[in-house]
C-alpha cells in the first residue's frame, strides 16, 4: 500500500531523469533554478551596495582625503587582478558552455583554469594586504602613512576602513567561490554533467560573474580616484 | 533533443569578443584616471564600468536568453539599489540645509575636517 504511494507510475514524458517530479518540463525547472538565483544575487547587490552607498557618503564629505589617500592603492596590482578575474569570468562562461554541450573534457580544463585564476587572485589580494600592513596602512593606532598630510590623517583611515570591508567582503566571496568550483570540478570528473543536466554549472557561473561584477566596480572606486594629481 | 531545446549555447567567438572588450576597457579607466576632467573624472569611470558590467551580465550571465520574468527581477534589482542610493543622497546632500546639521564640519571636538 505505502510503495504504491510512495512510488507512482513514471509518467511517459519524465523519462529525462533529471526533471524533478514537481517540475513541468525541463525548461521549466531551468527557468526556476535561473530565477531562484538572480534572487539571491539581487539581495548580494544591496548588500555590497549598502557599502558602497557608505563610500558614496564619504568620499563626498571629505574629498580632499580620499583623493591624496588612494595614492597608497597600488594601481597596477590593482588593474593586473581585474584582468585575471575577468579572464576567469571567461574561463567559467566557456566551463557553462563546455557542460552543455557534454564536453566533459573541456568542463574539466576549463574548470581547472577558473580555480587557477580565482586563486591567483586571492593570492596577488594576500600579498596586497601585506604590502598595506607593512607600510601602516591599517587603520587604528598605528595608521601612519608615508608623505600624507597631516590633515588628511584622521579621514584617510576611513578610505581604507572601507578598502579593507569592501575588498574583503569580496575576498570572502572569491573563497566561497574557489570552494564552490572544486565541488562543480569533482562533480564534474565523476562525470555527472552532461547536456540534460548542467544546472549546477550554470547557477555557479551566475555567482562567479557577480563576484566579477562586484570587482569591476571595486577597481575604479577604490584605485583610481583622484589618479591625476599623482 | 526535445528537452534541449531551449538551452541556448554561446558561441565561442562572443564569448572571446566580450572578454577583449572587458580588458580593454580596464585598460581604458585606467588610463582615463590619469586625466584631470574634474567632476567627469567619476563619472567617465562609473560609465565604463557600468558597460562592462552590463556586458558580463548581459552575455557571460546569459540575461539575453533568460525568461521575461528573470529580466524583470533584474531590473527590479537595480531599482532597489537606486532607491538605497536616492534615499540615502537624498539625507546626506539636504543637511546643509539646516543649521547645525552638520557636527562633523562644525563641532571640534569631534576632532575632524577643517
Amino acid at each position: 500500500m505505502a510503495d504504491t504511494i510512495a512510488h507512482p507510475p513514471p509518467h511517459e514524458e519524465e523519462a529525462d531523469l533529471h526533471v524533478r517530479h514537481h517540475f513541468a518540463t525541463a525548461e521549466q525547472q531551468m527557468d526556476a533554478s535561473t530565477l531562484g538565483m538572480w534572487t539571491f544575487l539581487i539581495t548580494e547587490v544591496l548588500f555590497f551596495g549598502g557599502m558602497f552607498a557608505a563610500y558614496a557618503v564619504y568620499r563626498q564629505m571629505y574629498p580632499g582625503a580620499f583623493a591624496s589617500t588612494s595614492q597608497f592603492m597600488n594601481v597596477k596590482i590593482g588593474a593586473a587582478n581585474t584582468a585575471v578575474l575577468i579572464c576567469s569570468s571567461l574561463t567559467m562562461a566557456m566551463a557553462v558552455r563546455a557542460a552543455q554541450l557534454s564536453k566533459r573534457g573541456d568542463l574539466i580544463k576549463y574548470l581547472i583554469g577558473t580555480l587557477i585564476f580565482g586563486s591567483a587572485f586571492l593570492v596577488v589580494k594576500a600579498f596586497e594586504y601585506h604590502e598595506k600592513y607593512v607600510e601602516h596602512l591599517i587603520p587604528g593606532p598605528y595608521f601612519n602613512p608615508e608623505h600624507l598630510a597631516p590633515q588628511f590623517l584622521h579621514n584617510a583611515q576611513i578610505l581604507f576602513f572601507l578598502y579593507f570591508c569592501l575588498t574583503g567582503m569580496h575576498a570572502v566571496h572569491m573563497i566561497v567561490g574557489v570552494g564552490l568550483l572544486t565541488y562543480l570540478l569533482i562533480q564534474a570528473y565523476r562525470n555527472v554533467f552532461s547536456a540534460n543536466f548542467f544546472a549546477p554549472v550554470e547557477m555557479i557561473g551566475l555567482y562567479w560573474h557577480f563576484v566579477d561584477i562586484v570587482w569591476i566596480f571595486l577597481f575604479p572606486l577604490l584605485y583610481l580616484i583622484g589618479r591625476w594629481h599623482w | 533533443m526535445s528537452a534541449n531545446s531551449h538551452v541556448h549555447i554561446p558561441k565561442v567567438g562572443t564569448l572571446v569578443a566580450v572578454w577583449a572588450a572587458l580588458i580593454v576597457f580596464t585598460f581604458i579607466t585606467a588610463e582615463v584616471a590619469t586625466i584631470n576632467l574634474g567632476e567627469w573624472n567619476i563619472v567617465v569611470a562609473m560609465l565604463i564600468a557600468c558597460t562592462k558590467a552590463t556586458l558580463v551580465a548581459w552575455i557571460f550571465m546569459g540575461v539575453r536568453f533568460t525568461s521575461q520574468l528573470t529580466k524583470l527581477f533584474c531590473v527590479a534589482g537595480l531599482v532597489f539599489l537606486s532607491i538605497l542610493l536616492l534615499i540615502t543622497f537624498s539625507d546626506y546632500s539636504s543637511r546643509s540645509w539646516t543649521h547645525h546639521a552638520q557636527p562633523w564640519a562644525t563641532n571640534k571636538a569631534l576632532g575632524t575636517s577643517k
